[in-house]
């Protein structure tokens, strides 16, 4: 691990509070993911790169988009990683370093129709946008 | 006034290559109390032994300091020496001028100066010594065996044959354990009951054994050698020696509808009783909670079966007090609540049963008399499910599960996979887990076969979720080593659950005085050296009450306690260790302090009479260390604030006069 | 070790019987050299210890008191260390209140088997209070050395 990545890797686990080093490896949260399909790197695989610092494909990795947050692999984790909070620090971190939103307002209305909960694209708005 | 002598030795030029020996004998012969200071070759020789002897008696000495090697190595032979010369043993002193003087420094200046001081601290200590006695206590020549499963029975064994009265207590109205309920052992896929049942009547045949089942410790008071046990016999409803076993009663008995513990509740059986046809004692036992005659007065269909006439309606529970002179817990295990485990439906779903139930279906004498068939419908399943790990080796942060790895579920599931395959080639068997765990004999290999024989499908990774659909369970798991999320259709999925140690043992450990860990294991001596020794002297440790552990390792462990016990019943009297605690009771204020930290118990409280200066009586309470209990560890001399707690052999006074002399 | 005249720290070691007396011995075997200014006292547990001992022996003009035991959870009366580390704790902040240096005063777990750590550990810690000199604090003027 290079400066850098070990600079990053310290910011997760600062950004998150998650001990990746606590993962015994049993994939229960890719085991619970309901997002599982959609995602090129899996909860379990983003426990164990952010641990080896090979950080730089996670952030390019759409899969950081296709996380809903359902906290299911938090719930059910037996180690108490708490996987999500991982993801969700690398989404702060590609958004923080993009600097530029995914989302943007005008878009929204191409996007949205009238059963996606308001809740949702509050959700989004926190999540896809600085 | 103390007549003291010293002895500073050589050993050959161990000491005397670096220490000036002469210059030694010769500085000591000047110190308080010192009458003969000399030097010899090698003191611990006959020879020097004799020397020792003789300027004993010939000088009249009350103590005398050695100044040799470490007191690890010749304390024992010097106080053996000192009684064959009519000095008591404990005034004696070492002073360790070898390991720590002699062979760590080169400057022979330096050496035998350092040498000097240890000297004279060794003298300032020994002037303060006093003759001390160990305490002996008698030894009752019984056991207390605690739980009724196999741990229990083992010892129960070993120890009666070697001749000593051993009591079992059993809060189930059988013996036999969670063995009894399982269908085949593993590595050898014996069928437990053919090795346990006869076990268990030569329990019951055994001169020497006496069984309390459906019975209770209550209160346990006394120490090693000395334990004053209340044992609480629930009252069965039924005369234990007029019953003849004979079940007509459990037939006609109207109450139908009563879970029967010994299925897991996955069968019925009646108010009146016997767990199962092997039972023993084989007596029957009414249920107060679901007989109708015990609650409202109404029925007495088993009084008027019985031919015996062995039904009393009006029994009640009884005491029995004994003495004993060990006390060995044997409390086994339960698989933990699986009501945290929302994400497996076991509250959801018939078909999820732990594996402890799975034993039971399969059993040849369980509800499905031994075919595996579904809980819900009764059909038999095509696909089964096995999840290794289910709350093992949960972080505590998770809140739920247990830290430990429940040790024995890695090679039960390749049991019960392997059985399944061989009875029912047709059913589709997978097993779910995060790493084999086989370190045994014939451990991994028995798993091996399971794959590479039986054709069970291993898959690495955890199950996160089961969800019933129509009567089937989706079975939605990670397949870690195709990187993939899988689902399976099964009808039947069998939860491996964690284990812990039961229930009754954290209040049995609080009776004991015996140290629990944070998982209410109970916690051996030393993790090594002493597994099956608790901390408390004279109370042993058989099973998986002590840690998560096989068949063969519980037996083995049994068997080790027994020859514990053995050993200290075969004792006529213990002998202690004079070392050990005293409160001065006129300092003391009995606030408590030093019963708090004594990690054994050994410390009671008296409410004792004194006279005051002024002729008055009054009652005080104050502390009374029991010698038996105590191991002199000191603890409580600290904490004392008062001061009235001191060691014997390592006074306060003592170890001030050493550091006085080293810091001269 | 040290040249003639120079200042020799005097420290005083308290040792527990099962683990750390064992060490010290062990050492000896080994042939391990450690200055000659310490001086061990043998206690059958570290929570022997009372902290009268250590304020004694800085009172006679000990420059420095070092108290050994059994490593956590590997006492031979299972507790007795934790005793000690929380007497201590509190003992020694005390101590350095009171001007003697918190250097001066150690607590470390030695097992029976860590010879070599003893050893290194008097080094170490007599090395620590030569740095500091001479112990003034606290020392009974009536038995000026």
């Amino acid at each position: 691990m290079n400066n850098n990545t070990s600079e990053m890797k310290n910011q997760l686990l600062r950004m998150s509070g998650v001990n990746p080093g606590k993962c015994m490896k049993c994939g229960k949260c890719s085991a619970t993911c309901p997002a599982y399909d959609s995602m090129e790197y899996h909860p379990h695989q983003f426990v164990s790169m952010v641990q080896d610092g090979n950080i730089e494909p996670l952030l390019k990795s759409e899969s950081l988009y296709q996380c809903l947050s359902c906290f299911a692999c938090v719930d059910r984790c037996p180690r108490g990683v708490e996987p999500a909070k991982l993801i969700e620090a690398v989404r702060l971190m590609a958004v923080r370093k993009q600097g530029g939103n995914r989302l943007s307002a005008e878009k929204v209305s191409q996007i949205a129709d009238d059963t996606i909960p308001q809740q949702a694209l509050v959700s989004a708005y926190r999540k896809y946008s600085k | 006034m103390q007549r003291i002598g010293v002895f500073v030795c050589w050993c050959g030029t161990n000491i005397a290559g670096t220490v000036d020996v002469e210059a030694v004998s010769e500085a000591l012969k000047n110190e308080p109390g010192v009458v003969f200071s000399t030097n010899y070759q090698y003191m611990c020789s006959q020879a020097g032994q004799d020397m020792i002897i003789n300027a004993c008696k010939e000088h009249k000495l009350t103590g005398f300091v050695v100044c040799s090697c470490s007191p690890r190595m010749h304390e024992a032979t010097f106080r053996k020496t000192a009684q064959a010369a009519g000095i008591n043993p404990y005034m004696i002193e070492i002073a360790n001028i070898r390991e720590q003087c002699s062979w760590i420094h080169k400057d022979m200046k330096e050496g035998t100066e350092k040498a000097i001081i240890l000297g004279k601290a060794a003298i300032a200590k020994v002037n303060l010594n006093s003759s001390l006695t160990p305490g002996e206590s008698p030894v009752t020549k019984r056991a207390l065996v605690i739980g009724g499963g196999i741990a229990g029975i083992q010892t129960a064994l070993d120890i009666a044959d070697a001749g000593f009265k051993v009591d079992i207590v059993e809060t189930k109205p059988t013996i036999g354990g969670k063995m009894a309920q399982l269908d085949k052992t593993f590595p050898t896929l014996d069928c437990a009951a053919c090795i346990l049942t006869p076990k268990m009547v030569e329990v019951a045949q055994h001169e020497n054994i006496r069984i309390f089942s459906y019975s209770e410790v209550e209160e346990v008071k006394g120490f090693v050698g000395n334990f004053d046990v209340k044992i609480k016999k629930k009252a069965r409803y039924v005369k234990e020696d007029i019953c003849t076993g004979c079940g007509l009663c459990t037939e006609k008995c109207p109450m139908k509808n009563v879970p029967n513990e010994f299925n897991l509740g996955m069968d019925n059986r009646r108010a009146i009783y016997i767990p199962f046809a092997q039972a023993v004692p084989k007596v029957a036992t009414i249920d107060p909670n679901a007989c109708n005659m015990l609650k409202n007065g109404k029925c007495g269909v088993c009084a008027k079966v019985c031919a015996a006439g062995a039904i009393d309606y009006t029994q009640k529970d009884e005491i029995i007090e004994e003495k004993y002179g060990a006390i060995v817990a044997a409390t086994g295990f339960n698989p933990i609540s699986m009501d945290k485990f929302d994400e497996y439906a076991y509250n959801q779903s018939k078909d999820v049963i732990t594996s402890l139930e799975f034993e039971r279906l399969t059993n040849a004498a369980g509800p499905s008399a031994g075919k595996l068939l579904r809980p819900s419908d009764g059909k038999h399943p095509h696909k089964i499910v096995f999840v290794q790990c289910v709350g093992s080796r949960c972080d505590s942060c998770a809140h739920k599960g247990k830290e430990y790895c429940s040790k024995i579920c890695c090679m039960y599931t390749a049991k019960h996979a392997m059985l399944t395959r061989d009875k029912y080639p047709d059913t589709e068997v997978y097993v779910f887990y995060i790493d084999v765990r086989t370190p045994g004999k014939n451990f991994d290999e028995f798993y091996r076969r399971a794959v590479e024989e039986y054709g069970v499908h291993y898959i690495k990774g955890m199950v996160g979720k089961i969800m019933p659909e129509g009567d089937k369970l989706i079975v939605q798991a990670s397949d870690l080593i195709d990187n993939k999320q899988i689902k399976i259709d099964a009808d039947l999925v069998v939860l491996a659950a964690a284990i812990e140690p039961d229930k009754s043992a954290r209040p049995l450990a609080t009776m004991l005085t015996a140290s629990m860990d944070t998982n209410d294991f109970f916690t051996e001596a030393h993790p090594k050296l002493k597994p099956v020794e608790s901390p408390t002297a004279g109370v042993f440790l058989s099973g998986a009450c002590q840690g998560p552990k096989d068949i063969p390792e519980t037996v083995s462990q049994a068997g080790a306690a027994a020859a514990k016990v053995i050993g200290l019943l075969a004792k006529d009297k213990l002998v202690g260790n004079p070392c050990v605690a005293h409160s001065d009771e006129m300092m003391c204020n009995g606030c408590s302090m030093c019963a708090n930290v004594c990690p054994y118990g050994a410390i009671t409280y008296e409410d004792k009479e004194f006279r005051m200066p002024d002729r008055t009586t009054r009652i005080r309470r104050v502390a009374v260390v029991n010698e038996a209990v105590c191991q002199g560890c000191g603890a409580c001399t600290v904490t004392c604030p008062s001061g009235a707690m001191d060691l014997k052999g390592f006074m306060n006074k003592q170890i001030i006069a050493e550091v006085d002399a080293i810091c001269k | 070790m040290q040249i003639k005249g120079e200042y020799k720290p005097l420290i005083v070691a308290f040792c527990c019987n099962w683990c750390s007396y064992a060490g010290a011995d062990l050492a000896g075997n080994n042939r391990l050299n450690y200055p000659e200014n310490v001086k061990i006292i043998k206690v059958p547990c570290s929570c022997r210890v009372n902290p009268m001992f250590i304020l004694r022996a800085f009172q006679r003009g000990a420059d420095g008191v070092i108290l050994c035991g059994c490593h956590p959870g590997d006492c031979h009366y299972t507790t007795g260390n934790y005793y000690t580390r929380r007497r201590m704790s509190l003992l020694f902040s005390m101590l350095n209140f009171l001007g003697i240096e918190k250097e001066r005063t150690r607590v470390e777990w030695v097992s029976a088997a860590e010879g070599a750590k003893f050893a290194q550990t008097m080094n170490e810690f007599t090395e620590a209070v030569m740095k500091l000199g001479e112990n003034k604090r606290l020392e009974d003027l009536r038995c000026k050395r």
